[in-house]
């Protein structure tokens, strides 16, 4: 070796380098911060908020900001530029955990909400922040079949019979998937509620039935949708009314007898606001949700607005008929999430059995 | 030290220390922190995570389905190079420029198309059907994925070697009198062989964690045996519990049968080249 790590000057000019990284990685985060500082001292009449959302909701959310910003600007002449972040709710609760400098996080369940809150940055107490456990909006599961309905699908339990092939996310991965099998779990459970040995049999059959599990709702849709595959699509509502919307003759709604309330959730992240000083506008853009201006938004894009009186506007689009259980109906999210679907809880018993 | 002088990069100093900076930052220190979030486990949860029905289903169906691709491409990829290096033709360029399509073009569109072209609603999987086999959503589009994203890493290796292997030592054993067969097996496949190796254990690391590419043909099912490693990864970190501790535990295990394979095959191709010198 003609160069020695040992030799004293090889080791002089390490060490130079070293201090080089370390002096640019600190002028880096320096700049970061100080930029930071910045833009809010000077920019008082633009204030950039970011929302940290789940999948389907992009669509509204972009007619939503819109809302928004013009009530904003005219109101208190401050300019909001609002950015959007979107992706499986778990994930992107992950990501916020993770340092995503989310303003205001609109996710698919409480849940999600709940694990940011443990990490210490969301205040406890959030759910009842807003009116309606923080859920300006909520949706439930129907079932989308194609045009025809071949295999005169009506509700839950037709779906065990042999022969139907079920797309439903997997719930070990998505959120909107825990909803489906809530539902379904719940139609059983009103069938015979005292004999859970019964339950767990019809909900194997069920999960038999699963041709295809993505790992998440748009993924879903998009095998059912896209790629043929399927005769029947659990899904969440307002998914299933927008491929209406998009397919008129090509699929049927069908909403069964008994459904879950899915409450996506809304909250304040008091860590991230505290730093950017969007405090106020966080909470105002989430107010504003409420609004009967943003509950008619809501309910043209497909969600069941919370204001009574505004859904029952929407009473053409809706089956307002369908009888809905809550999470609370399964002892709130952490319970039910400890009883079927942690590992080796009452889905891997029925799905790997 | 005098002989460093002459050396035509300079900066002997200099270089290792950017060399050992950027290896630890990029990827000594992330592995480093899976393995230190994996000892949050006792030794018997560990266990437990790893040997998990679903988590050794998933491991078989990745090393499995890792495996065949990697001896297809090898297949394949050993017949593209000889075609793009032997032979001239229009466009060979083109064609040679595609090959690396699979690097630049996202996994993950790559396997939504993959995954509705073979579904039994698209043309190729409709045709796959005919013949009784199920594409998409089932390991035969896990390995169809993993033959897209493995092929120019085989295509690539070999084709360097080829290139400086002379058409004269093809020539001049078929002038002593030796078949076709005979020169492939005894004259260019064994100066081949390191490179092929080379090529196939880069498809199969690639294979055994790929994500993007597989996840939307793979159907994703316990059950069926359709689900990989890198899925039960994501699972773990996706759902309610955001399982970080099993997660890094799996990839723990994952990190290790990549090291083993890449130890084995360099151990092979030390071997393999000792005894042509």
């Amino acid at each position: 070796m003609n160069c020695n790590l040992m030799n004293p000057k090889n080791l002089t000019k390490l060490t130079a380098l070293g201090l080089c990284v370390c002096l640019l990685a600190g002028a880096l985060t320096g700049c970061g911060s100080s930029s930071g500082e910045v833009s809010e001292e000077a920019d008082s009449d633009v204030v950039e908020l970011l929302n940290v959302s789940y999948d389907p909701t992009r669509e509204f959310y972009e007619a939503y900001n819109e809302l928004f910003t013009a009530y904003y600007e005219e109101t208190y002449g401050i300019t909001v530029e609002v950015t959007q972040s979107h992706g499986g709710s778990g994930s992107q609760a992950r990501s916020v955990i993770e340092g995503n400098e989310a303003d205001v996080v609109t996710l698919a369940l409480a849940h999600d909400i709940t694990l940011i809150e443990q990490e210490g940055m969301i205040d406890e107490g959030w759910l009842d922040e807003f009116d309606n456990n923080s859920s300006p909006y909520t949706s439930t599961i129907v079932f989308l079949v194609r045009a025809g309905n071949e295999k005169d699908i009506q509700d839950w339990d037709d779906l065990l019979q042999e022969g139907v092939d079920i797309i439903t996310p997997d719930p070990k991965s998505s959120g909107g998937a825990c909803w489906n099998f809530l539902a379904a779990w719940y139609y059983f459970l009103q069938q015979d509620g005292s004999d859970e040995a019964w339950i767990k049999e019809n909900m194997r059959q069920l999960y038999a039935n699963v041709l295809v599990m993505d790992s998440g709702a748009r993924g879903a849709t998009t095998t059912f949708v896209e790629n043929g595959q399927g005769d029947v699509l659990i899904a969440w509502e307002n998914e299933a009314l927008q491929t209406m919307a998009d397919y008129p003759d090509e699929y049927e709604i069908i909403t069964p007898s008994v459904s879950i309330l899915a409450e996506p959730s809304v909250a304040i992240v008091d860590e991230n606001v505290a730093d950017h000083g969007t405090a106020e506008v966080a909470q105002d853009y989430l107010e504003y949700l409420y609004t009967d201006d943003a509950q008619r938004l809501i309910g043209e894009y497909y969600y069941r607005p919370t204001n009574e009186e505004i859904l029952s506007e929407f009473s053409d689009v809706f089956d307002l008929d369908v009888v809905l259980c809550t999470i609370d109906d399964f002892g709130g999210w952490d319970q039910a999430y400890e009883t079927f679907f942690q590992d080796d809880a009452i889905f891997d018993e029925i799905y790997n059995s | 030290m005098k002989k460093k002088r002459n050396r035509v990069i300079p900066g002997f100093g200099l270089t290792l220390g950017i060399t050992v900076t950027m290896l630890s930052l990029l990827i000594l220190l992330p592995l480093a922190s899976v393995l230190i979030r994996s000892f949050e486990l006792t030794p018997a949860e560990f266990w437990e995570t790893i040997t998990r029905s679903n988590v050794v289903g998933a491991f078989r169906t990745s090393i499995l389905c890792a495996l065949i691709a990697a001896a297809i491409n090898c297949v394949f990829g050993l017949i593209l190079a000889w075609i793009l290096e032997r032979y001239e033709f229009p466009d060979k360029r083109l064609i040679d420029g595609m090959i690396e399509l699979p690097f630049a073009l996202p996994t993950a569109v790559a396997g939504i198309t993959l995954a509705k072209m073979y579904s039994d609603q698209g043309a190729l999987g409709q045709a796959l059907n005919r013949i009784g086999i199920q594409g998409s959503y089932s390991r035969v589009g896990l390995v169809i994925a993993l033959v897209f994203v493995g092929i120019p890493f085989v295509v690539r290796s070999i084709q360097p070697v080829l290139r400086k292997l002379p058409a004269s030592c093809e020539e001049a054993a078929l002038m002593l009198g030796a078949s076709k067969g005979f020169t492939f097996r005894h004259v260019i496949l064994p100066e081949l062989t390191p490179a092929l190796l080379t090529g196939f254990g880069l498809a199969l690391a690639r294979g055994i964690g790929e994500y993007g590419s597989v996840i939307y043909i793979s159907g994703n099912s316990s059950k069926n045996g359709t689900q990989v490693v890198s899925y039960v990864i994501m699972q773990k970190l996706n759902s309610g519990s955001a399982d970080y501790v099993g997660a890094a535990a799996i990839a723990l295990v994952l990190l290790a049968i990549s090291f083993l394979l890449m130890f084995l095959l360099n151990l092979v191709q030390w071997f393999s080249a000792r005894r042509t010198r």
